[in-house]
């Protein structure tokens, strides 16, 4: 299959991924070739074949829900790129 | 024998008996990395960070515990370990070698971290890897790539390309990696050293950095099948951390290793030994077959069609899995925030575009698109289907047989920057690994020979669910018969008398 640019771009803006006009062009090589490649799974007949997500059935784990104490506010506050004594700080989303 | 050239065992043996101090041979290990590692003075860069004084701290505690008789169950005490650096550990920076996660420091540790200290083994630094373990090379890491150190103009194997090399290079007695796609086992056979899959959920993911969920597993890197035997001990079982591991009443699988494989029924796959692998690559994995035959184990061919359609399968799961895990990097909680951004959604993006390395990028994007309306029937969900069917054809296979036997991978280790500009043909290269993530088998891979110019060739086994003891016993049969396992220890630890 073709990948076009506004593939891409659709692609890219999705992934949260800013490409400059260089990079956008060898993503659309580099991708084009890997998608063409996987058409071949076309070749498969998987008409009825229940979709496998885990290879080992996965069924919901419940536990016992008990109060207990989560991570340490400041200790995780640490690796945050910008915080004050109890936030993380981000630009300001609603105005 | 040099600290650094014995097995994990036959140093915890030593440490156990008083004839070498837990603190010695953290010494020992850490002087080897020193004079062989360095990055800028043209060393291996198998790690990205040593933690010098907190494993001589807590190698002196576990010598004091052992001689206070504590550890009597536990042959790795006072071992040193490294672990690949997708791997949570409390308060020590684990970046996945990108650049995106900064200083990155974990509030906590990974389980497998926690059952290694638990078990008295002494964590001595974080290796290098492929960023994210996207890569089959070594070379994606934002930290420079890690040298082959049987040539280093080649690569060594990825993802965990840190933890085989340092194996090889007696530069850590054993280590863990992790394998989403062949992660353990390629670069395993690349460098010479024996490497585990086991079945997806026998080991805790809890702490492990995620690519792809449904595929990652943790496990060990080391010298031989017993020492690999000796860490899954260690490190597997139910953890109610991990909802996805199994409860799995297991006995010991150290002590489950005999060498006896007669009656063992091993299956060869015709389709894994056509065009494309390399004629001292199939000589050497058929002898693997002919050194089991004679020793009592059942060989025969059977025909496995799908394999040539497990990469992608892999490409488009894993990338799909991949484009999910990792939004969570984002410039906000953790890791390296870009400057000059506009709004949220800008830093997100500058953050991330500034973040991620290219193969990461890429992998993310494909991911995005094959889960994106109008291309998600058509590629993420044939992709699940057509892993169903192979699932199904590795049943019906262990249906006849015990062990399925094939190579690590089509060829011997690359030379450097051969593999980055064409990257499906990178893929293809795992065509031998990801079929058994896919199916969430438990697989191993063996040092078995050499090429032409001298580079280790590994052999696969790979067992049914849960047949990790199976696998593990024929690895080791295999190596009570051979040597190659040793010849790592032999070339390399030399330079350190």
């Amino acid at each position: 299959m073709e990948i076009t640019k506004d593939m891409v771009a659709y692609v890219a803006e999705l992934s949260r991924l800013k490409l400059s006009d260089e990079e956008a062009e060898t993503a659309r090589k580099g991708l084009g070739e890997i998608i063409g490649y996987m058409d071949i799974l076309n070749n498969i007949d998987t008409e009825g074949v229940e979709p496998m997500s885990h290879a080992f059935a996965v069924k919901n784990v419940m536990r016992d829900d008990v109060v207990r104490p989560s991570h340490d506010r400041a200790e995780l506050l640490k690796n945050a790129p910008k915080a004050d004594d109890e936030a993380i700080i981000v630009p300001r989303t609603v105005e | 024998m040099n600290i650094c050239e014995m097995t994990a065992l036959e140093l915890g043996a030593k440490i156990k008996s008083g004839e070498i101090k837990a603190p010695d041979a953290v010494r020992a290990v850490l002087d080897e990395i020193k004079k062989k590692d360095p990055y800028y003075s043209g060393g291996i860069n198998a790690y990205l960070l040593t933690i010098e004084q907190e494993a001589l701290e807590r190698a002196e505690d576990v010598q004091k515990r052992i001689e206070a008789g504590e550890f009597e169950d536990s042959p790795l005490a006072g071992v040193p370990i490294a672990i690949k650096d997708n791997i949570c550990t409390k308060g020590v920076k684990t970046t996945c070698a990108s650049k995106i996660l900064g200083d990155f420091k974990p509030p906590y540790d990974a389980t497998v971290i926690e059952k290694l200290n638990a078990a008295g083994a002494v964590i001595i630094g974080k290796l290098n890897m492929d960023e994210f373990a996207m890569g089959s090379t070594g070379e994606t890491s934002f930290y420079g790539e890690t040298k082959n150190p049987w040539d280093h103009g080649r690569v060594t194997g990825g993802s965990s390309s840190g933890a085989a090399a340092a194996v090889a290079a007696c530069e850590a007695p054993c280590a863990l990696g992790s394998d989403t796609g062949g992660s353990i086992r390629q670069p395993a056979s690349f460098c010479g050293v024996t490497g585990m899959k086991p079945t997806y959920g026998a080991v805790s993911r809890y702490g492990l950095i995620a690519y792809a969920s449904s595929l990652d597993q943790i496990g060990p890197v080391a010298k031989d099948a017993a020492d690999c035997a000796a860490i899954l001990d260690i490190i597997c079982g139910k953890d109610e951390m991990d909802g996805t591991s199994l409860d799995v009443e297991h006995k010991s699988y150290l002590d489950e290793l005999s060498g006896d494989v007669s009656g063992l029924k091993i299956g060869i796959p015709k389709q894994c030994f056509g065009d494309g692998l390399n004629a001292d690559v199939k000589a050497a994995v058929l002898g693997v077959a002919e050194t089991l035959k004679a020793k009592g184990a059942e060989i025969e061919e059977f025909d496995m069609p799908l394999i040539d359609y497990a990469v992608p399968t892999y490409y488009i799961i894993a990338a799909a899995e991949a484009s999910s895990n990792l939004s969570r990097f984002d410039g906000v909680k953790y890791g390296y925030r870009a400057e000059g951004f506009e709004d949220l959604t800008d830093l997100y993006m500058k953050t991330r575009s500034e973040g991620f390395g290219e193969e990461v990028k890429r992998r993310i994007m494909l991911g995005t698109f094959a889960l994106s309306t109008g291309y998600y029937d058509a590629y993420y969900k044939k992709a699940l289907q057509v892993k169903a069917l192979i699932k199904k054809a590795f049943d019906e296979a262990y249906e006849k047989y015990d062990v399925i036997l094939f190579p690590a991978a089509p060829t011997t280790a690359p030379k450097m920057g051969e593999s980055l500009s064409d990257p499906l043909k990178m893929y293809l290269s795992d065509i031998y690994t990801v079929s058994v993530n896919l199916a969430g088998l438990p697989g191993i891979s063996v040092p078995c020979g050499f090429d032409k110019d001298g580079m280790p060739i590994g052999a696969q086994l790979v067992g049914a669910p849960l047949g990790d003891h199976v696998i593990l016993n024929a690895a080791y049969a295999y190596q009570q018969l051979t040597d190659y396992h040793k010849k790592a220890a032999e070339k390399f630890g030399k330079e350190a008398e």
